[in-house]
């Protein structure tokens, strides 16, 4: 077992910069899921902690072992390293058996061993009795758990996931993240699992680290990365967010469009400073006008736009003054009409501020 | 973590991977060094000389000078642009009605037609201009007996021995390149692009002329690129049909500057322009096929509704069975007609049918015997050197193995715009001196076959290679497996098919390769188109149908057995010699 670190690590694809320093350790035994949006520079983080790319600048470390500098790689064979293919990359001439035991051939087990340490890893992924098919004959999730334990089997120092799910249909998607928590749980490897989907991240990971535009923006807990998002990316690609301009009047209070809001937190700004006023959709309340709903502080006026209707949620669109909207979801009632008036509660314990 | 897994018998823990010597690298070094000799050095030897003079080996220009001043040598030049640009127009225009009645009409007999596209395809034009001289020579051919004999006229209307019958006789086994461009061009553009034309009101000429056959356009004029460069490489057919008629194009010329005096230098002068000239009509060719993906014919090809041709279903298939017609049916029944003749002359009469020329091919003759297994095994060999120089070097240039990788996939193809005359004169000066002697062996041609299928192998190899996803390899690398030892066990074994694939279309063409064995044989390491080249020669043509029935059967059937294994789109890509 291995702590990982990646030290201001940064790579360039012909000029065009795809990480921009990134720091990161992985302690023993963690999870750490890496999430961003598509080109954010997660797969080529993954490539490089694997050994196919060289860093530009920056080092990447196993304890005490220098796996990767500009001025040199330690070669993916020698790395301790196993890596899920997100196409699973589970050779289709080869047996399950042949498949998972590949990696122990290299190591020059001998045959005994070898069939040992495949049949016990079988077990692990719940393939018992699989050894002789071909992979056209398995399942897409069955596959996936031939390419985990193919990885597993030669108990590598870490794994890495390379979005693992993402070719899998909804319901096996689900049950495959606590199938890959629980057999982390067992075998308690350094991890590192690179996924788009904020929700898979949630799931499985101890940490997640949030990445944008080739830096990781955050890393902290689902928790964390939940309940306190340090940036507007950060919160909007966390489950989705309404982010409002907002100028700060004094500590706690901001003012947003023709609205007072306060919010859940006071320090960190100073009055006059413009700040970003996140809530999240489903923390929005919208009352009918002349409902004997107080207007004042965090009571907005608006205008509703679209509603749609989601069974046990309605997805509600308003306009505030000066061009802001914001998306509320709240329980579904009684329909609203098209253009109608309605007050917008912003609850201050929903209210938080973020750096424009 | 195995003792995680269970409790009750834990694993010891695994020994980690021990830096091994990792000879990857120095294997597919070897495999670009090998190419290098095969393409670089002999191409280095025609610029080098070039420009030294054939008396004394001193530098000079004086071969430029003499090459393209005397107007000896530029007749020649000319003659050759007359028959390149001729017969790529008629091979264009036969190729593209051929390919759009055949993928976007309800002609009757399209699949006929496909398969004899495809069969005049495979038929080298040197033995379609053989059978010509029996049809079309200027008294004996039996066309022109049969006109006397129909009109009483005092001679027949036709001379192959002509310009005009070489490019007659060019075109006939070249349209093809454009109606398979054309037709795979066309089986891309859905019906819905020309719905949308008819729905706007227009008939279905007016929608043929001016949306579908624009948006094929690029691979039509590069299907006459092809034909273009084909034809003014073409040695065969010339040497067969103009050197007896006593014109020369630039590839006879060639072949003339190696008759004695032998004049090497002379003749490299003379090559290096028109390498130039098919150089650049390759790249073009390729912009052009880029392009012409890019704009139009992109992605799936939809639902296509054929044309009702109506009352122009019979014509057309009629105007469709001229090419057809003239580049197999006559040709090879002629070519049966006459191997089975004792003297081709006397026409299918009684007593002349015999069976004698194939006896004499495969039983009493020693030279003709020993040339089918030299043809067979050199073909064997080259076959496989290309394979496997064309598979390493893929693989090296897909991924990015060694620096310069691209540059090795550039070596690789050129080899697809050297004329094969070209070719043989560059193996000549460089493998026939000190330090490597080749010539004489039949490593000589062995391994100039070998370069010059290059390329078919290289591009299969190629397009087989981008079918494997590279996280295959990288997971295997990633569980302790060397570049090579990946290569090996996964990326070979995941090939298989497509290498028995590659090594048969390097096989069948070197199998019936005339112009660069024409330069490079010696009379111990003659094959089979060295044997016909010299019978033909000297006018027997009866051996000369006969082995050249023998060795176009070979070649249908490996093309049958090919077909059975892998299907249409291996096959139809570049099996030509």
């Amino acid at each position: 077992m291995a702590r990982i670190r990646l030290v201001d690590v940064k790579k360039d694809f012909g000029g065009v910069p795809a990480l921009r320093g990134i720091n990161l350790t992985v302690e023993h035994g963690e999870l750490l899921a890496v999430l961003g949006p598509s080109g954010c520079g997660k797969s080529t983080t993954m490539q490089l902690l694997a050994g196919f790319l060289a860093p530009d600048s920056g080092e990447i470390w196993a304890d005490d072992r220098l796996l990767s500098s500009p001025r040199g790689v330690v070669p993916p064979e020698r790395r301790r390293m196993s890596l899920v293919f997100q196409s699973y990359a589970v050779w289709p001439h080869m047996t399950v058996f042949e498949n998972i035991a590949f990696g122990l051939q290299m190591r020059k087990l001998a045959e005994g061993q070898i069939r040992e340490r495949v049949q016990r890893m079988l077990e692990v992924v719940n393939l018992g009795g699989f050894e002789r098919r071909y992979p056209h004959e398995l399942s897409g999730g069955q596959q996936q758990r031939v390419a985990l334990a193919r990885a597993l089997v030669v108990e590598p120092e870490t794994l890495l996931l390379d979005e693992p799910l993402s070719n899998l249909d909804a319901n096996l998607r689900e049950h495959m993240r606590f199938e890959i928590r629980r057999i982390h749980e067992r075998i308690k490897v350094a991890t590192i699992y690179v996924t788009h989907d904020q929700a898979e991240a949630m799931v499985i990971a101890d940490r997640i680290a949030v990445m944008n535009k080739g830096v990781i923006e955050q890393i902290g807990t689902p928790h964390e990365m939940y309940d306190h998002p340090h940036s507007r990316f950060v919160a909007s690609f966390m489950g989705g967010a309404n982010c409002l301009r907002a100028n700060v009047l004094e500590p706690g209070l901001v003012r947003c469009g023709e609205a007072r809001v306060r919010a859940a937190e006071s320090e960190g700004f100073r009055p006059g400073d413009e700040v970003v006023l996140c809530i999240r959709p489903h923390a929005v309340r919208v009352h009918r006008l002349g409902n004997g709903i107080e207007r004042g502080e965090n009571h907005v006026s608006g205008r509703l736009l679209q509603q749609a209707y989601l069974g046990d949620f309605q997805d509600l669109r308003i306009a505030l003054g000066g061009g802001t909207q914001v998306r509320a979801l709240t329980p579904a009632g009684p329909a609203f009409e098209g253009g109608e008036a309605v007050v917008v509660e912003l609850p201050q314990q929903a209210c938080h501020l973020l750096p424009s | 973590m195995a003792e995680g897994l269970s409790p009750a018998k834990p694993l010891p823990a695994l020994p980690a991977r021990t830096r091994r010597l990792d000879i990857s690298a120095a294997v597919f070094g070897i495999a670009a060094l090998i190419l290098l000799f095969m393409v670089i050095v002999p191409l280095a030897w025609i610029f080098v000389g070039s420009v030294h003079s054939d008396a004394d080996e001193t530098l000079t220009l004086s071969n430029y000078a003499r090459a393209f001043t005397r107007s000896i040598y530029l007749t020649p030049i000319w003659n050759a642009l007359v028959l390149a640009t001729a017969s790529a127009a008629i091979a264009t225009l036969f190729g593209t009605v051929l390919s759009w009645a055949v993928s976007r009409t309800d002609m009757p007999g399209r699949n006929l037609i496909r398969i004899m596209v495809f069969a005049a395809f495979a038929t080298p034009s040197f033995l379609g201009a053989t059978a010509w001289i029996f049809l079309a020579a200027p008294n004996s051919g039996w066309l022109n007996r049969i006109w006397i004999a129909l009109t009483g006229a005092e001679r027949g209307p036709f001379n192959i021995y002509s310009l005009g019958g070489a490019i007659f006789v060019i075109a006939l086994y070249s349209f093809p390149y454009t109606f398979s461009f054309a037709s795979s061009a066309l089986e891309l553009v859905p019906s819905d692009m020309e719905r949308a034309a008819a729905l706007l009101g227009a008939r279905w000429p007016r929608i043929t002329w001016s949306i579908t056959l624009p948006l094929v356009r690029p691979a039509i004029v590069a299907g006459a690129l092809l034909s273009f460069l084909e034809a003014i490489a073409e040695f065969g057919t010339p040497a067969f049909l103009l050197i007896p008629a006593g014109k020369q194009v630039i590839t006879t010329q060639l072949y003339l500057f190696f008759q004695y005096p032998s004049r090497p230098n002379l003749a490299a002068a003379y090559a290096v322009p028109l390498l130039l000239v098919t150089a650049s009509l390759f790249l073009l060719q390729q912009r052009l096929l880029k392009r012409g993906r890019f704009t139009a014919v992109g992605g799936k090809g939809g639902v296509r509704e054929p044309f009702r041709l109506g009352g122009w279903r019979w014509p057309l298939l009629g105007f469709c069975l001229i090419p057809t017609f003239c580049a197999l049916v006559l040709p090879y029944a002629s070519l049966l007609l006459t191997s089975l003749s004792r003297a081709w002359g006397r026409g299918p009469v009684a007593g002349n049918l015999t069976a004698h020329w194939y006896k004499w091919a495969l039983v009493e003759n020693t030279a003709a015997r020993a040339a089918i297994g030299h043809s067979l095994t050199y073909a064997a060999a080259a076959a496989t050197i290309a394979t496997v120089i064309a598979l390493f070097t893929a693989y090296v240039a897909q991924r990015r193995l060694i620096p310069g990788a691209r540059l090795l996939a550039f070596v690789a193809m050129a080899p697809f715009v050297v004329p094969g005359i070209i070719l043989a004169i560059g193996f000549f000066s460089a493998y026939a001196r000190p330090p490597l002697v080749l010539y004489g062996t039949a490593w000589m041609l062995i391994v100039a076959f070998a370069t010059r299928f290059l390329p078919i192998a290289y591009s299969g190899s190629e397009s087989a290679l981008r079918s494997i996803d590279v996280e295959l390899e990288n997971a295997a690398r990633t569980l302790g497996s060397t570049t090579l030892r990946t290569f090996a066990r996964i990326t070979f074994p995941l090939l298989r098919r497509s290498v028995v694939a590659t090594w048969l279309t390097a096989f069948i063409p070197s199998l019936r390769e005339l112009s660069s064995a024409v330069f490079l044989f010696t009379p111990s390491t003659a094959v089979i188109t060295n044997i016909i080249f010299d019978l033909s020669d000297a006018g027997n043509f009866e051996p000369v149908s006969a082995l050249g029935v023998l060795m176009m059967a070979l070649t249908f059937a490996l093309i049958a057995l090919a077909y059975r294994l892998f299907g249409r789109t291996v096959l139809f890509s570049r099996a030509r010699g």
